[in-house]
C-alpha cells in the first residue's frame, strides 16, 4: 500500500497457500463438524432446528464474548460460572414468581454482575493478585455466599416475563429473542473491540503492558472495564440460561467458565493476550456447541462431552502452537 | 583451570575458524561466503552494521543455526554444531547480550547449572560454592557466591556470565554488545577484565557497536556488510574513519548535525527547580528552551533516567516545582504528561517502548489515540494518513502498516517508537539512549530526526552514555551524580575528559571518586 | 548514624532474608496463627485437635506435594482433582475388599497416576500446548469418562487397607508418618539432586535453563509425572478413609492444592518455592478450616472465607516482593 512500504508480487500457487495457512483452524474446524452432523442427523438444518441451535448456544457465545476482553487484555475471569448461578438464583428470589419484579430482578442481576466485575479488577490491579488467584477466589465466595442466601438451593421462581428472553420467539415469527440477544452481543463485541480506543489499550495492554501504560494507557482501568465487561456479559448469559432451562439447582452456570476459556482457546487467542478476535471466540463457542449437538446425535452420555471438550482444547492450541501462532 | 599464557604472534595457527561460510534465509543471503579466524589469545574484533550478518555468525557458532555451506575449524578440527551445548563442548562459551541467568538462584548454582558437581546422588553443595569463590577469586572479582542474583548489579551479573564461561573451561569467548547496559566507568572495568583474560590466553571474539572499547582492546577488526566480510585487519592499522566507512560504505564529513544557532533558541519550555524525588533525586533545577537539545550525562544510577520517570509521571516527585512551558505541572500518570505534550523515548525499546505483536500500526497510534478519536470511535483513515505520512517521513522499512513490529530491525523499531512520539505533537520529548545497539547509518538518521525536531520548536533532553554522542549532539550538556545535577557545560566546547571528571566526582572531591558515585 | 537509619536498616535486612528465603515468611505467619488460635480459640490446643487438624492434613499434603513440583517447574496441574477421584474409585473398584489385591492395586494406582502425570508434561513439552489448558482438557477429560461410568460408590477396600487411614504409631496417626515421608522425599528431590536443581533453573528460566545443558522438556516431565504421583498417593489415602471411592471424592483438590503451594510462597511464574513451604501452606488451610469448625462456622461460609483469604495472602506476598 505504502511507497515505502517494498511490495513483492508472488504466484498465484504461493498466494493461494498463504491465504490457506491464513485460514483459521477454527473455520475447518467447524466446517467439519457441521459436515458430520449434516450425515449423521439431516434435519438438524431445517431453519427451525437451527434457530434452535443457535439459541442453545446463545449464552455461551455471550459469555466467551465478555471472557474474551479479559483473555486479550492479559488475564482470565475463573469466576463467570458461578457469577451465572449467583444471578440466576437472585432472579429467582426477587421475582418470586410475581412477574412485576422483573424490573427489579434486572437492576439485582446487573448490579451485582457490575461489583463482582470492578471487585475482581480492582483486586488484580490494585493489589497485584494474578487474575487466576483472584478469580478463582472469587468463584469460591460467590459459590459460598450463594449457598448461604438460599440456603442451599434456588428459592422463589422466574416467571415467563423473564424466561421468555432464553426460551421465547419474538411475536409472530420463528425468531429467538435469544438469537437476537447474541447477535446485539456480537455487534457490541465487535464494534468495542475492533472499532473504538477501548478495544485498541485492550490489545496494548496484553500485548504489553509496561509499554502501555508509557503510551498512556491507563492499564489498571482498561483491565478492570474488561473485567466488569466480562461479568455483565455473564449476567446476560444468566438470563438466556436461566430462561431456557429454569433455576432448578445452584450448579446452572457450573463449566461456563472452562466452556468459554475453551471456546476462545479454540478461537485462536494467544494465552497471556494481545492476540485474538471476536470473530475467532464466536466460532470457538459455535464449535464447541455444535460438538456437543453433535454427541447428543451420536447418542453418547452426556459427561463424554467433558472428554471431547478437553480433547478438542489441547489440540486446538496444539495445532495453533505447530503454526508458530500461540 | 584457565590455559597458560600466550604470546601473540602473526603465524600462530588459528584456534577458530570460519571457511566460506553461506547461510541463506528465505529471499534473503544472511551470510555469503564469509571466512573469519582467531589466533589463541587474540581479541578480535567484529563490527557491522544491524543486519550486516553478525547475529547469524553468532548464531552459527552457537548451533542455533547450521550453515548451509562452509566448516566450523576449532582447533584445526573441523566441527559440526547441531545442539546449544556442541560450541561449549569445544570451548567456546557465549555471552549474549540479555543475562542468562537465574534471577532467584544463588551464584554458585548459576555457575554450575547443567552440570552440578555430585556426590553420589545428592549435588556437592559445598564444592560448589568453594570453587564459585575459587573461580571469581581468580578474575578478581568480588561477588558473594551464595548471593541471589536478583540482588546483584548489571556489572556484577556481566561478571558472573564471564565467571561462569571460563567455569566450562571455555578459552574462546565470544561477546556480543557486553557493554550495552553499563555504565563508564563498569566499561572500563569490564574492558580490563577482558584485557586480563587475554593475557591468560583467552581468545575473545569481541562484537560491538563501540567503536573507542574496540580500539582500546582489540587486537584484529572484521567488519561485515550485508554478509560478507569487507576486511580483516590488525587493529594498528585501520582508523575509526576507516572503519565507519567500511561498515556504511560512505563518508561521514560530520557524525552530527550542526548545533543550534543562538538565535534558534527561544523561552524555557521545561523548568525544574528544586525537585526531588527520595533518594534518587535531590534538589535538581534545570531549564531547558525551545529549540535547544541537552544533553544528560552521567554513570549509570546517577539518577538520569529516574529524572526522566519523574518528568513523565512514572515515578512520583516529592518536592520541587515543574514548569512545563510556564505552568506548574504535577503528573501523576504518563496520561497527564502525555496530554500535556510530554514524551518519553525509553532506553528499552522491546520492553518499554513497543507492542511486539502488534502492528507497526497500531504502535505508532497508541500514544495519540485519542487525537484521533470521536465518542472512542477511532478515526481509521486519519490514523492511516497519519502513520503513511511518518512512514514516509522516517523511511521505515517495513512490509506494511500491519506487519507486526516484532519482525522489524532494531532501527525500524526505534523509528517506530520515535513516529509514536510525533504523533503527539509533543512540546517536550525525553529521549532515554536513543541509538543504543541501533548501527551506525540508522544513527545519523535519528540524531537529524532529534536535531529537525529542535529547529522546529520541540524542547530535547537527551540522556545518553555515549560521550561522543552527548559531545556532538547537545547545545548544553548537565552532568549528574548522585541525584543531582554537578555540572554544566556548552556543547561547543565541552570534551570528554570534563564530562568524565564530573561525572565520577573527581573535579570535586578526589576521594568520592568513581566507586563512591554508584549507589 | 541515627537510631531510625538503623532500625531502616535492619527491617531491610530483614526483608532481604524474606526475599532470599520466603519461606521463613510463611512458617513466621503459621507460627502467629497457632499462637493467635491456642490463645483465642477454646478447644483448639488439645492434642487430640492438633492430630486431627494434621490428619485432615494429609491427603491435602499429598497431593501438594506432587503440585509443587509442577509450580516449581513453572507449569501446574489442574487434572489432580478428577484424577484423584478417578484413581479413588479405581482403588476400591480393583481391590474389590480382597486383601491379596491391596498391593497389586496400589501399584497400578501409583503407575496410572504417573501415567496422567507423563501425558500431561508430553502435551506441556512435546506439543507445547499452555500448561493450563493441557491440564484442564485433561481434567475434562477424566471427568467425562468418569461420569459417564460412575455415579456413586463404587468396589469397598478390604478392612486391613485401611491401616492407611485409621491406625496410629502412639498418638501419631500413619498417614501423618506417611505423609512426613513423602515429604522428606520431595524435599531431597528438590533441593539436594541434580533434577531439583535443574527443576528450579526450568522454571526460573526455560531459556537460559536450555543454554545450560538442562534438558527443559524431560525435567518438566519428570516434574509433571511426580505431580500424578502425588495425586495416585492422594487417592491410595482417600480410598483407605472413605473405604471406597467415588466419581466426586477428589473435586477442589486442583485449586485447593495450588492454594496450598501459593499460600507456602512459591509463585505461579515458577523457579521458586518449595515443599516445606507448601507444608505451612497447607498446615494454614487446615488450620483455618479447623477453626472455622470449632467456631461452627457453615461450611457455604467456609467458602466465602477460604476464597477471600487465598485472595489476601497473595495480595500480601505481592505488596512484599513489591517493596
Amino acid at each position: 500500500m505504502e511507497s515505502t512500504f517494498s511490495t513483492t508480487q508472488t504466484p498465484i500457487g504461493q498466494r493461494l497457500r498463504r491465504l490457506l495457512s491464513k485460514v483459521p483452524v477454527i473455520l475447518i474446524v467447524l466446517l467439519v463438524v457441521l459436515i458430520l452432523i449434516a450425515l449423521v442427523a439431516p434435519t438438524f438444518y431445517r431453519p427451525v432446528a437451527l434457530l434452535n441451535f443457535l439459541k442453545r448456544a446463545a449464552p455461551i457465545i455471550v459469555v466467551a464474548i465478555g471472557q474474551m476482553y479479559v483473555m486479550l487484555s492479559g488475564e482470565f475471569d475463573l469466576s463467570v460460572g458461578s457469577l451465572i448461578t449467583v444471578c440466576a438464583a437472585v432472579a429467582a428470589n426477587v421475582i418470586n414468581n410475581n412477574p412485576d419484579n422483573l424490573a427489579l430482578a434486572f437492576v439485582w442481576v446487573f448490579g451485582i454482575a457490575i461489583v463482582v466485575g470492578l471487585i475482581n479488577g480492582l483486586i488484580v490491579t490494585r493489589l497485584n493478585v494474578p487474575s487466576f488467584v483472584t478469580t478463582l477466589g472469587m468463584l469460591l465466595v460467590l459459590q459460598g455466599a450463594i449457598s448461604i442466601y438460599t440456603r442451599g438451593a434456588p428459592q422463589g421462581g422466574i416467571t415467563d416475563n423473564f424466561r421468555v428472553f432464553g426460551r421465547g420467539n419474538i411475536e409472530g415469527t420463528e425468531i429467538p429473542y435469544a438469537f437476537v440477544i447474541m447477535l446485539l452481543v456480537i455487534a457490541i463485541g465487535v464494534y468495542l473491540m475492533h472499532f473504538t480506543t477501548f478495544g485498541r489499550r485492550v490489545y496494548a495492554v496484553g500485548g504489553n503492558p509496561v509499554a502501555a501504560r508509557l503510551s498512556g494507557v491507563n492499564v489498571g482501568r482498561i483491565k478492570t472495564t474488561a473485567f466488569v465487561l466480562s461479568a455483565v456479559l455473564a449476567a446476560v448469559g444468566a438470563v438466556l440460561i436461566a430462561g431456557f432451562s429454569g433455576v432448578s439447582s445452584l450448579s446452572v452456570g457450573q463449566g461456563y467458565e472452562f466452556q468459554s476459556i475453551s471456546a476462545i482457546v479454540l478461537g485462536g487467542v494467544a494465552l497471556g493476550g494481545g492476540r485474538g478476535n471476536i470473530a475467532g471466540a464466536v466460532m470457538g463457542a459455535l464449535t464447541l456447541q455444535a460438538m456437543f449437538s453433535l454427541l447428543n446425535f451420536l447418542g453418547f452420555p452426556l459427561p463424554i462431552r467433558l472428554s471431547v471438550q478437553g480433547l478438542i482444547i489441547i489440540g486446538a492450541v496444539a495445532i495453533a502452537a505447530r503454526r508458530g501462532r500461540t | 583451570m584457565l590455559p597458560q599464557p600466550e604470546t601473540l604472534t602473526a603465524q600462530q595457527t588459528p584456534i577458530l575458524e570460519m571457511r566460506g561460510i553461506t547461510k541463506h534465509f528465505p529471499g534473503v543471503i544472511a551470510l555469503q561466503d564469509v571466512s573469519f579466524d582467531c589466533v589463541p589469545g587474540e581479541v578480535h574484533a567484529l563490527v557491522g552494521e544491524n543486519g550486516a550478518g553478525k547475529s547469524t555468525l553468532m548464531k552459527i557458532l552457537s548451533g542455533a543455526y547450521r550453515p548451509d555451506a562452509g566448516e566450523l575449524v576449532v582447533r584445526q578440527r573441523p566441527v559440526v554444531f547441531d545442539h546449544p551445548q556442541a560450541a561449549q563442548q569445544h570451548g567456546i562459551s557465549i555471552i549474549y547480550q540479555e543475562f542468562n541467568l537465574l534471577p532467584y538462584r544463588s551464584v554458585a548454582h548459576n555457575i554450575f547449572l547443567g552440570r552440578e558437581p555430585m556426590r553420589g546422588q545428592m549435588v556437592d553443595e559445598r564444592r560448589m560454592v568453594q570453587d564459585t569463590a575459587a573461580l571469581l577469586e581468580e578474575l578478581s572479582v568480588k561477588i558473594n557466591p551464595t548471593a541471589l542474583v536478583s540482588n546483584l548489579r548489571v556489572a556484577q551479573q556481566q561478571e558472573v556470565e564471564i565467571a561462569k564461561a571460563l567455569s566450562l573451561n571455555a578459552d574462546i569467548l565470544i561477546m556480543d554488545e557486553p557493554t550495552a547496559a553499563l555504565s563508564l566507568h563498569e566499561v572500563d572495568s569490564l574492558l580490563e577484565l577482558v584485557l586480563r583474560l587475554k593475557r591468560r590466553g583467552v581468545t575473545i571474539v569481541y562484537i560491538s557497536h563501540r567503536l573507542d572499547e574496540i580500539f582500546r582492546i582489540a587486537d584484529r577488526v572484521t567488519v561485515l556488510k550485508d554478509g560478507r566480510v569487507v576486511t580483516t585487519a590488525p587493529i594498528a592499522e585501520v582508523t575509526r574513519d576507516d572503519l565507519v566507512h567500511l561498515m556504511v560504505g560512505r563518508e561521514f564529513d560530520t557524525y552530527f548535525p550542526p548545533r543550534a544557532r543562538p538565535e534558534d533558541i527561544k523561552g524555557p519550555i521545561l523548568e525544574l527547580r528544586g525537585v526531588s524525588s527520595g533518594s534518587s533525586l535531590k534538589n535538581v533545577s534545570l531549564t531547558l528552551r525551545r529549540g535547544e537539545i541537552v544533553g544528560l550525562a552521567g554513570l549509570e544510577g546517577s539518577g538520569r533516567t529516574f529524572l526522566a520517570r519523574v518528568l513523565f509521571g512514572v515515578e512520583r516527585l516529592d518536592s520541587g516545582t515543574i514548569l512545563l512551558d510556564g505552568q506548574p505541572v504535577r503528573f501523576r500518570n504518563p496520561q497527564q504528561a502525555i496530554a500535556a505534550g510530554v514524551g518519553f523515548i525509553s532506553d528499552d525499546r522491546k520492553a518499554e517502548g513497543l507492542v511486539l505483536p502488534l502492528s507497526v500500526r497500531w504502535n505508532m497510534a497508541l500514544p495519540s489515540l485519542n487525537r484521533r478519536q470521536k465518542m472512542g470511535y477511532i478515526q481509521r483513515s486519519a490514523e492511516r494518513s497519519m502513520v503513511q505520512m511518518l512512514s514516509e517521513s522516517l523511511d521505515l522499512r517495513a512490509a506494511g502498516a500491519d506487519q507486526e513490529v516484532q519482525y522489524l530491525s532494531g532501527g525500524n523499531q526505534q523509528k517506530v517508537v520515535l513516529a509514536k512520539w510525533l504523533a503527539t505533537q509533543a512540546c517536550l520529548l525525553i529521549f532515554d539512549e536513543p541509538t543504543r545497539g541501533i548501527d551506525v547509518g540508522a544513527k545519523a538518521g535519528i540524531h537529524q530526526l532529534m536535531r529537525r525536531l529542535a529547529s522546529q520548536g520541540v524542547g530535547i533532553l537527551m540522556i545518553s552514555s555515549e560521550l561522543p554522542e552527548v559531545l556532538g549532539m547537545s547545545d548544553r550538556i548537565l552532568v549528574m551524580r548522585q541525584g543531582s545535577v554537578v555540572a554544566e557545560f556548552p556543547g561547543e566546547t565541552a570534551t570528554e575528559d570534563m564530562i568524565m571528571k564530573a561525572a565520577t566526582g573527581l573535579t570535586t572531591n578526589g576521594a568520592n571518586g568513581a566507586e563512591g558515585a554508584e549507589v | 548514624m541515627s537510631a531510625i537509619a538503623q532500625t531502616q536498616r535492619r527491617a531491610g535486612a530483614f526483608l532481604n532474608v524474606l526475599q532470599t528465603n520466603p519461606t521463613l515468611g510463611v512458617y513466621a505467619v503459621l507460627v502467629i496463627m497457632l499462637v493467635a488460635c491456642a490463645l483465642f480459640v477454646p478447644g483448639f490446643a488439645s492434642s487430640d485437635n492438633l492430630i486431627n487438624i494434621l490428619q485432615r492434613s494429609v491427603a491435602l499434603s499429598l497431593v501438594s506435594f506432587g503440585q509443587t513440583f509442577a509450580v516449581v517447574g513453572g507449569s501446574l496441574d489442574l487434572s489432580v482433582g478428577n484424577a484423584i477421584s478417578a484413581m479413588a474409585v479405581m482403588t476400591s473398584l480393583v481391590m474389590a475388599g480382597r486383601v491379596e489385591m491391596m498391593i497389586p492395586t496400589v501399584i497400578l494406582v501409583i503407575a496410572v497416576g504417573m501415567f496422567i502425570g507423563l501425558l500431561n508434561g508430553l502435551i506441556v513439552t512435546r506439543l507445547r500446548v499452555n500448561p493450563f489448558i493441557a491440564t484442564l482438557g485433561m481434567s475434562l477429560f477424566i471427568q467425562g469418562v468418569l461420569f459417564s461410568g460412575f455415579d456413586n460408590f463404587a468396589g469397598s477396600v478390604p478392612r486391613e487397607f485401611e491401616f492407611l487411614g485409621y491406625s496410629t504409631v502412639g498418638p501419631i496417626p500413619v498417614g501423618v508418618i506417611f505423609m512426613l515421608l513423602v515429604a522428606l522425599g520431595a524435599y531431597f528431590l528438590l533441593r539436594h539432586t541434580r533434577f531439583g536443581y535443574h527443576l528450579y533453573g526450568t522454571g526460573g528460566s526455560a531459556e537460559v535453563a536450555r543454554l545450560s545443558g538442562v534438558r527443559t522438556g524431560r525435567v518438566l516431565i519428570i516434574a509433571h509425572v511426580l505431580t500424578g504421583l502425588g495425586a495416585a498417593l492422594t487417592a491410595i489415602f482417600i480410598a483407605s478413609r472413605l473405604r471406597a471411592g467415588a466419581p466426586w471424592v477428589g473435586q477442589g483438590f486442583e485449586l485447593e492444592s495450588i492454594s496450598a503451594v501459593v499460600v507456602g510462597g512459591a509463585p505461579l511464574s515458577g523457579g521458586r518455592g518449595g515443599i516445606w513451604g507448601t507444608l505451612a501452606g497447607v498446615l494454614i488451610l487446615s488450620i483455618l478450616s479447623n477453626i472455622f469448625n470449632i467456631l461452627n462456622v457453615g461450611a457455604f461460609a467456609q467458602d466465602v472465607l477460604r476464597g477471600a483469604i487465598l485472595i489476601a495472602v497473595v495480595a500480601f506476598y505481592t505488596a512484599r516482593i513489591r517493596r
